[in-house]
């Protein structure tokens, strides 16, 4: 899910870790900037909004789970939001697949993105000679593909380049004398490297340095987006992939090496828009191209900075870095942002207790949706299926198939379908807790006390009879366990629906992990397993309650 | 049956004038029966027939067949040749869930619902047959087999002692005054004690009500205890069928022979302890 990111400019550097109360501040900054902004637009001409447009739905900005795809987002929707369009924010879409999904079927509008990226995660085509030499060849041709195969406009590049940047550590490249990647294949030094999976995999990753420069390297360690900085800094690694414009580069003391023999292909950052709004929206568009050519990778090292070590709310810096272009308020530099670091965990967590209040509502929503529409698909199934096991075999694994795809991949398939945010989330949680359900009402039912069920067949019973006086209650407890399962299950996936934006308590993890930012992360993680705990004891009392009479001391109706 | 012994009581069901109370007792049947399962045959070419009013005993080894011909009487096991006549007609003319409820059903293990109560589970047949109050047809029958209501009727099959459990199981074949009763192996799990008052409970009630009654044993003495005739099976036939006293005077073969020989040896050894 880190596919894509960025181009390929040797930079320095890389650390790790940022922060967030994103989502807190996000709403809270947004409330209060896009009032007076309207108001007084002065230098930002406005752009007429076309009676369709004005009441129609708002547009859909979205971004990656990064720190630069998350900033570039905020500021798309700052600046239409300044020149009055309604936004919604779905921030940290689950990657690349995700979130090109969704713009081609306009799910969402508006996403940053980068010409590498698009060439080879959605084009799937190859680098030409041509195009690695020049960016704009690359651009001219992905947007091309793009508009003719999907409908997606590119807007013109935003200017910068974040491409690939292999980094050590600046006393590593001393010792070796590392400046450039044909260094680093000459070197006989035994060097470890910490690779994402995304990295490992791609054909500009790790086999293209291996082909194009030769390298080899002692050992290839896969490593999360995460940690890398944190292990290449401790020395874990000796390498790592990076980012150009990685905010985090300063904050250890890394060096890029140059790509002096053009292995990555150019990454040039630009706005993606959506045929919706192409079609119906061209002022969005132009507002939006505002922003074309003008941010610099200088900039954008310094807004990620900003973001990923000083840990400042994205809208402040989105805002801000409107503001330096020209295409916001003037802002006093430098609000007080207290570094995270002396901010501890908890007292970040209870500062966002009404955030993560919402989120658990989300949350349970979410599960308790997705869990009551499997009760009534799976209970039933399962019943029916309880007198034909020829039959139940080849469905339960059917849906054991559906429980091996992967989550992300399951959502991708249905935004097609279904678009993004709370609807498909549901429908693949529902499809995940199908299983636990059907499976253990059809095996307990089939399964429940022969003798028992033989006998009252025996003396006149009907199968429906047999069902309901004998089989359901002696299976209650079973079934019982299955809805727990499943539950519990329930819970911990719906994490997932952050990547398609649903919400729920997944979002501030995406968001951390998007941002390094441990706190971010474990203020997610912590509530959602917390409500998993819960959610089982729950269920353990009503398994109590449900157990049949002979189970405990409790007379039925007789 | 071959062996007469029968006692007053065999007459036939319309014969039965005494009270409504009781049932009227069913004659059972079965002719040239022929039952295979996947690959063996467990039942061969069977003809019995069961007086209304009489018990008949099947006796034999596991696997003798005794289990199958039992169901063959209330179609829990379906003929593949040959015929099953209740009550004089051929069961397969009348509905299965009607036959079933018609005829008392006592399994080894007691078969009662766990999660019922005792009255819930003696009223079980008669509120499958819409009877005006199951309850006091329950409360009837547990009577009859010598259980109070009052205690009883409210407590759980695993508050019970097993020989509480199977006088449950009885009183459930006969609470919707049933004119026949299977009883499959209904004593074995007992133990000896609770065994010997149970049957003796049983031998009463069926004094009393006169039902017809078979039942699957691999005891010849509970056999002899009950029984107004007894057919000997193994492997899928019939050895033998008659009283005790012509299987001991006139044994129709070797295994039929050794049986007797078993049984009473082993009754002597008691009788001499």
């Amino acid at each position: 899910m880190t596919h894509a990111r960025r181009s390929l400019l040797p930079a320095p550097v890389i650390g790790a870790r940022r922060s967030r109360m994103l989502v807190t501040t996000l709403a809270i900054v947004l409330a209060i900037s896009a009032l007076p902004s309207r108001s007084r637009d002065a230098s930002a001409q406005l752009t007429p909004v076309p009676p369709a447009a004005r009441n129609a739905k708002p547009i859909v900005v979205a971004s990656k789970p990064f720190g630069e795809s998350f900033l570039l987002a905020e500021m798309f929707a700052q600046l239409l939001e300044r020149n009055g369009r309604t936004v919604d924010r779905r921030l940290g879409l689950g990657a690349t697949e995700v979130a090109f999904q969704a713009l081609r079927t306009n799910a969402i509008d508006v996403y940053p993105d980068y010409t590498g990226t698009g060439l080879i995660a959605v084009l799937k085509d190859t680098l030409t000679a041509a195009m690695r030499d020049d960016g704009r060849k690359a651009f001219a041709y992905v947007a091309t593909a793009s508009l003719q195969r999907f409908g997606v406009t590119w807007l013109a590049p935003l200017g910068f380049r974040n491409g690939y940047a292999i980094a050590v550590r600046s006393e590593t490249a001393t010792r070796y004398g590392l400046r450039t990647l044909s260094d680093l294949a000459a070197t006989s030094a035994p060097l470890v490297a910490g690779f994402t999976a995304d990295f490992i995999g791609r054909g500009d990753g790790w086999p293209g340095l291996q082909r194009v420069y030769a390298v080899r390297l002692k050992s290839v360690k896969p490593l999360a987006e995460a940690i890398k900085y944190e292990a290449v800094a401790s020395g874990a690694v000796d390498i790592i992939d990076g980012y150009e414009t990685d905010g985090l580069q300063a904050k250890y003391s890394l060096v890029v090496l140059q790509d002096d023999r053009h292995l990555f292909p150019p990454y040039d950052a630009a706005a993606l828009v959506s045929p919706r709004l192409a079609r119906d929206d061209p002022g969005a568009l132009a507002i939006l191209s505002k922003l074309s050519g003008r941010l610099t990778e200088s900039d954008m090292r310094a807004w990620n900075r900003a973001i990923e070590v000083d840990a400042e709310p994205i809208p402040v810096v989105a805002k801000r870095a409107l503001a330096s272009l020209g295409l916001g308020d003037a802002i006093a530099p430098a609000t007080a942002v207290a570094p995270k670091t002396t901010v501890g965990f908890w007292s970040f967590f209870w500062a966002r207790r009404g955030e993560t209040a919402r989120l658990v509502g989300q949350h349970v929503v979410l599960v308790i949706v997705s869990l009551a529409l499997a009760l009534l698909v799976a209970i039933p199934l399962g019943l029916w299926m309880s007198s034909r096991p020829t039959v139940a075999e080849p469905i339960l694994q059917l849906f054991g198939v559906v429980q091996t795809v992967p989550s992300i991949a399951l959502l991708v398939f249905m935004i097609p379908l279904l678009g993004i945010g709370t609807v498909p989330a549901i429908v693949a949680l529902w499809a995940y807790a199908l299983l636990p359900i059907a499976r253990a009402t059809y095996t307990s039912v089939h399964l429940a006390d022969p003798d028992a069920v033989a006998a009252i067949a025996a003396m006149g019973a009907t199968p429906r009879q047999q069902l309901w006086w004998v089989r359901l209650p002696l299976a209650a407890p079973i079934v019982l366990s299955g809805i727990r399962t499943a539950a519990v299950l329930t819970v911990g996936t719906a994490t997932l629906g952050a990547f398609i934006g649903a919400g729920g308590l997944g979002e501030p993890i995406v968001t951390g992990l998007g941002l390094a930012d441990a706190r971010l992360v474990l203020s997610g993680a912590l509530p959602a397993a917390a409500l998993a705990v819960g959610v089982d004891a729950l269920l353990a009392l009503v398994a109590k309650r449900v157990a049949p009479a002979h189970l405990r001391s409790h007379a039925r109706r007789s | 049956m071959t062996g007469g012994g029968v006692s007053s009581t065999t007459s036939l069901s319309n014969q039965r004038p005494e009270s409504a109370r009781f049932p009227v007792a069913l004659a059972l049947r079965v002719t040239q029966f022929t039952h295979r399962y996947a690959q063996t045959t467990a039942l061969h070419d069977i003809t019995i027939a069961v007086p209304a009013g009489t018990l008949l005993a099947l006796v034999g080894e596991s696997g003798s067949g005794k289990t199958t011909l039992l169901r063959a009487f209330n179609r829990t096991i379906e003929p593949q040749a040959g015929c099953v006549f209740v009550d004089e007609r051929d069961v397969t003319t009348v509905d299965p869930v009607a036959l079933r409820r018609s005829i008392g059903y006592v399994p080894q293990s007691g078969g009662l619902l766990p999660h019922w109560n005792v009255g819930r589970n003696v009223a079980l047949v008669p509120t499958l047959t819409q009877h005006a109050d199951p309850a006091r047809a329950a409360r009837s029958a547990l009577e009859l087999c010598g259980l109070s209501p009052t205690t009883f009727y409210d407590r759980y099959p695993h508050e019970l002692s097993g020989g509480q459990r199977q006088r449950v199981a009885i009183a459930r074949a006969l609470a919707a005054q049933q004119g026949a009763v299977l009883l499959d192996e209904s004593f074995s799990a007992l133990d000896a004690i609770s065994r010997s008052e149970v049957l003796d409970a049983f031998a009463s009630i069926r004094a009393e009500l006169g039902f017809t009654a078979v039942l699957v044993t691999h005891d010849l003495g509970e056999a002899v205890r009950l029984a107004d005739a007894i057919a000997v099976m193994r492997a899928g036939r019939i050895e033998q069928t008659g009283t005790f006293h012509d299987l001991v005077e006139h044994a129709a073969s070797p295994y039929v022979a050794a049986l007797v020989d078993r049984a009473r040896a082993s009754a002597r050894l008691l009788a001499e302890a």
